[in-house]
């Protein structure tokens, strides 16, 4: 741990630096690969979805020593016909998916008799053919109105490049996040959206404290003229690493107990669905905040006329530092070490320390 | 040591004293609101049907011909089904709409092991309707080529109208499921609920809102056994009267009056005499249920808009003891692993973390009790995870403010001066990244239903919870410890040593504690 503490404060005053910013084409690559896998996966075999969708009805009996066999006898007596699913759930719980049911009553009872249970004890869920539309068009109005506040919000906090930058970084979470369920094929109901939904969220406040670091090592580059925005930008990055990396991990560690827990002991339901959602979103929304929402920002910003002309002069008074137009930074192979101290080197950079 | 003593300007001891003016104070607000709590009775959260047992039925509310999702609509469709439910008499019962404006679901919630009859009751959310019987048959389907000469065909009965009676076949399941949502104004073909008769239905001349009253009754002598007894309001009274009037010299089947419920006819009485008083009495062999049933039907049939079942949920108590279960021990997992990495990670400022996150933890559970009494909030198992997410939320803004003041030490302050040139930014972050956290909160509650809107809650509350105690707890907190020589001094213990910090130690000895 000591050891990540460590590689913070090297973080912190530039001398270890990544390079993200300079490199990000190869980031965007990364991101564009798996995002046309994620169509082609979505538009091939799409998304796998559980019957809140399609309709249809779910029942669930507690029993020692029931088995799948036990309960496709006792659905194939009802006279149950078509797509069924009956799964072994945790230890003694049995789960059967059925579609559209004629007589929901009939396959209960039979179940109770086939297991020696009461019929008030069996667990059921019948769900309408409209309900996943339902739901899918309220988690679109959501998306849609989520974003507008959010891009309001972030444009009177920070500033309209921002908030673009972290809209498009947002966006790109969501799509990977889908594109990973279409591509292993995991479950989609109603409580996916939601951990969808609430990805969202998250992603953008992580997005959120890097930016604001952004902010503050930017806000009076024009007139010192030392660094470039980018470099600025990237600066800040690196210092966030840390608090992303221990943030990151702390979200995830109560994430991963409800997976473990909800997937452990009550396999498949509301929380599993949540926590699976949840966990690979943490993971991609970390992953945008560093290597895609500063880099596009840097990139907006770069354009601009003043930026510009900082990066001339930046260019021109430390020949030494290099500059995204200069050197691109694209390889970074014969920058080497020096280069990327020069980089890093603000005004706050400068040997203040006093130890104790 | 010594120069930290010296270093005690007014102004430090004022803040000093502020800090714990500002615990102090959320210490009272803790008890004042536990004893707000034991008063009023809230000892227990409310706990969501899914981790007690109960059904939960959500209903959409279908456009049809002639009828809109207005706003007022479904406001009156909820009082007509709250009625209902509660004509079952089960405590804590609940139903209300969610969402917002025109897209709202109703959901209908009954604690207890009552769902078949719950599903029944309210899958009748249906329009009532009066109408003549024109033609009775049974129920299965005819060749329609045979009697469709218009001649023979009784009045207000067309050939069209008649192909479709002849091709309806009311033994097949699909014309049962009800849900009809014809115009009033127009004679239809129907079957009868059980599937054993069909019709075909005169325009309906009295619909189930003229209905004042309906009860159950049961004839004394014993004759005629329970029957429904029901009264109509003053168009109600006028209309019927001009329909018994009308049918009761015809013949059979046409004397008859249909009583028809979403589209399927639950009884259709034969009118011996001109019904004029504005009440009537429906007698069959009837038992008690099926009478009360009926009455219930008439009672509160007039729902102004017609649903689709979205989702109807039967957990028995069982299962939502097990969910609660998973849901505690997830939490308690979680929280664990959090606090296991905090003192890894933060050594002695772990100690804030993990305080901070238990006066979290307790003024959640504090809200989930007074707010239970107070909104009615109930606890779900989404609501649940939505607080076990929030732990990671709650915890980053003490990472986001513990990076900052490592920052800040690592650019040469003292811990002291740190603790509030870090909060100053630290603040900013926090609450830019809370605010969003909150607007996902809040527009998840609002476009969603159900269980997600538990989440949506308990995150957005968490995410208030979280601003609190950042803000009187935490800050105040670590400003206090700052001041303990433990702290100060860069500990190794501590979290704040140049070792763990990845602070180089200056070779030349020149290092001096800074004031």
């Amino acid at each position: 741990m000591s050891s990540l503490s460590g590689i913070g404060g090297r973080l912190y005053r530039g001398e270890t630096s990544i390079d993200f910013i300079g490199k990000r084409r190869r980031w965007y690559a990364f991101s564009g690969i798996i995002i046309i896998i994620s169509a082609i996966t979505l538009g091939t075999q799409g998304l796998h979805l559980g019957i809140e969708f399609k309709g249809g009805s779910e029942f669930s009996i507690s029993k020692a020593g029931a088995t799948v066999e036990d309960g496709r006898a006792a659905i194939a007596a009802a006279g149950v016909t078509g797509e069924t699913v009956v799964q072994k759930v945790g230890n003694d719980r049995l789960r059967i998916q059925t579609g559209a049911l004629d007589s929901f009553a009939a396959v209960k009872s039979s179940l109770a008799q086939t297991f020696g249970v009461n019929v008030d004890d069996i667990d059921t869920q019948i769900i309408g053919p409209s309900w996943g539309k339902e739901i899918t068009k309220k988690a679109l109005y959501g998306l849609i109105g989520f974003i507008l506040v959010v891009m309001v919000f972030l444009t009177v906090a920070f500033e309209s490049k921002m908030a673009l930058a972290a809209i498009i970084a947002t966006i790109h979470d969501v799509f990977i996040t889908v594109g990973i369920y279409a591509l292993v094929g995991f479950d989609v109901t109603p409580a996916t959206v939601i951990g969808f939904l609430t990805i969202l969220g998250y992603s953008l406040y992580d997005t959120v404290v890097v930016f604001d670091k952004v902010r503050e090592n930017t806000r009076s580059i024009t007139s010192t003229g030392k660094i470039t925005y980018s470099a600025a930008a990237n600066l800040a990055v690196n210092q966030t690493l840390v608090r992303s990396f221990n943030t990151s991990l702390i979200a995830l560690l109560p994430v991963a107990s409800i997976l473990f827990v909800g997937a452990g002991l009550l396999g498949a339901g509301t929380l599993k669905d949540l926590s699976l959602a949840l966990f690979v979103g943490l993971a991609t929304g970390t992953y945008s905040s560093i290597f895609i929402a500063t880099p596009i920002l840097a990139q907006l910003r770069e354009r601009e006329p003043a930026m510009r002309a900082l990066t001339k002069r930046v260019a021109q008074h430390a020949p030494g530092a290099v500059t995204l137009e200069a050197k691109g930074g694209l390889n970074g192979s014969n920058s080497g070490s020096e280069t990327k101290v020069s980089w890093a080197r603000g005004p706050r950079n400068q040997p203040k320390r006093k130890g104790r | 040591m010594s120069a930290l003593k010296n270093s005690q300007s007014p102004k430090a001891v004022k803040s000093s004293a502020k800090s714990a003016k500002s615990i102090a104070i959320l210490a009272i607000g803790l008890i004042v609101f536990s004893g707000v709590a034991v008063i009023q009775g809230a000892t227990k959260i409310k706990l969501g049907l899914d981790l007690r047992g109960g059904t939960s039925v959500t209903l959409t509310p279908r456009a049809s011909e002639g009828t809109k999702v207005t706003t007022e609509a479904i406001d009156q469709a909820v009082e007509i089904i709250r009625q209902r439910v509660n004509s079952l008499g089960v405590a804590e019962s609940e139903v209300a709409a969610q969402g917002s404006g025109t897209n709202r679901q109703i959901v209908i919630s009954v604690p207890g092991q009552t769902g078949e009859k719950i599903v029944q009751l309210v899958g009748q959310t249906a329009e009532l309707r009066f109408r003549q019987v024109l033609v009775e048959g049974a129920p299965v389907a005819t060749t329609a080529a045979a009697d469709a000469k218009s001649a023979t065909l009784p009045s207000g009965v067309n050939a069209e109208l008649n192909a479709k009676y002849a091709a309806l076949d009311c033994t097949k399941k699909e014309s049962l499921q009800g849900g009809s949502t014809e115009s009033p104004d127009i004679a239809v073909v129907g079957c009868d609920r059980a599937g054993t008769q069909k019709y075909i239905l005169a325009p309906a001349q009295v619909v189930g809102s003229m209905v004042s009253k309906a009860s159950a009754a049961i004839d004394q002598q014993g004759a005629a056994g329970w029957y429904v007894l029901l009264s109509f309001n003053g168009e109600g009274t006028k209309k019927f009267g001009a329909l018994t009037t009308s049918v009761t010299t015809l013949a059979a089947p046409q004397n008859q009056v249909a009583i028809v419920l979403d589209g399927l006819v639950v009884s259709a009485p034969r009118i011996n005499e001109a019904i004029n008083g504005g009440s009537a009495q429906i007698t069959g062999s009837f038992t008690q249920e099926e009478a009360s049933n009926l009455a219930n039907v008439l009672k509160y049939g007039a729902l102004p808009l017609a649903f689709d079942q979205g989702e109807v949920l039967q957990v028995s108590p069982t299962l939502g003891a097990d969910q609660l279960h998973a849901g505690l021990l997830a939490g308690l997992l979680g929280f664990l692993l959090v606090f296991l990495y905090s003192f890894m990670y933060y050594k002695g400022l772990g100690i804030v973390t993990v305080a901070s996150l238990m006066i979290a933890a307790a003024i959640a559970y504090l809200s989930f009790l007074l707010l239970g009494e107070w909104i009615g909030f109930t606890l779900t198992l989404a609501g649940i995870a939505g607080a076990i997410v929030a732990v990671g939320i709650t915890a980053d803004s003490f990472v986001v403010f513990f990076e900052r003041l490592r920052d800040e030490v690592r650019e040469g302050r003292s811990l002291r001066s740190a603790v509030e040139s870090g909060w100053v930014k630290a603040r900013h972050t926090i609450i830019i990244a809370d605010t969003v956290s909150m607007i996902a909160a809040v527009l998840l509650y609002f476009f969603a239903v159900g269980g997600v809107r538990g989440f949506a809650f308990t995150l957005g509350l968490t995410t208030l919870i979280d601003l609190l105690v950042v803000f009187v707890f935490t800050h105040p907190l670590v400003a206090l410890l700052a001041r303990t020589s433990f702290f100060a001094s860069g500990h190794k213990w501590s979290g704040f040593s140049a070792k763990s910090l990845g602070m180089k130690i200056k070779t030349d000895g020149s290092a001096e504690l800074k004031g």
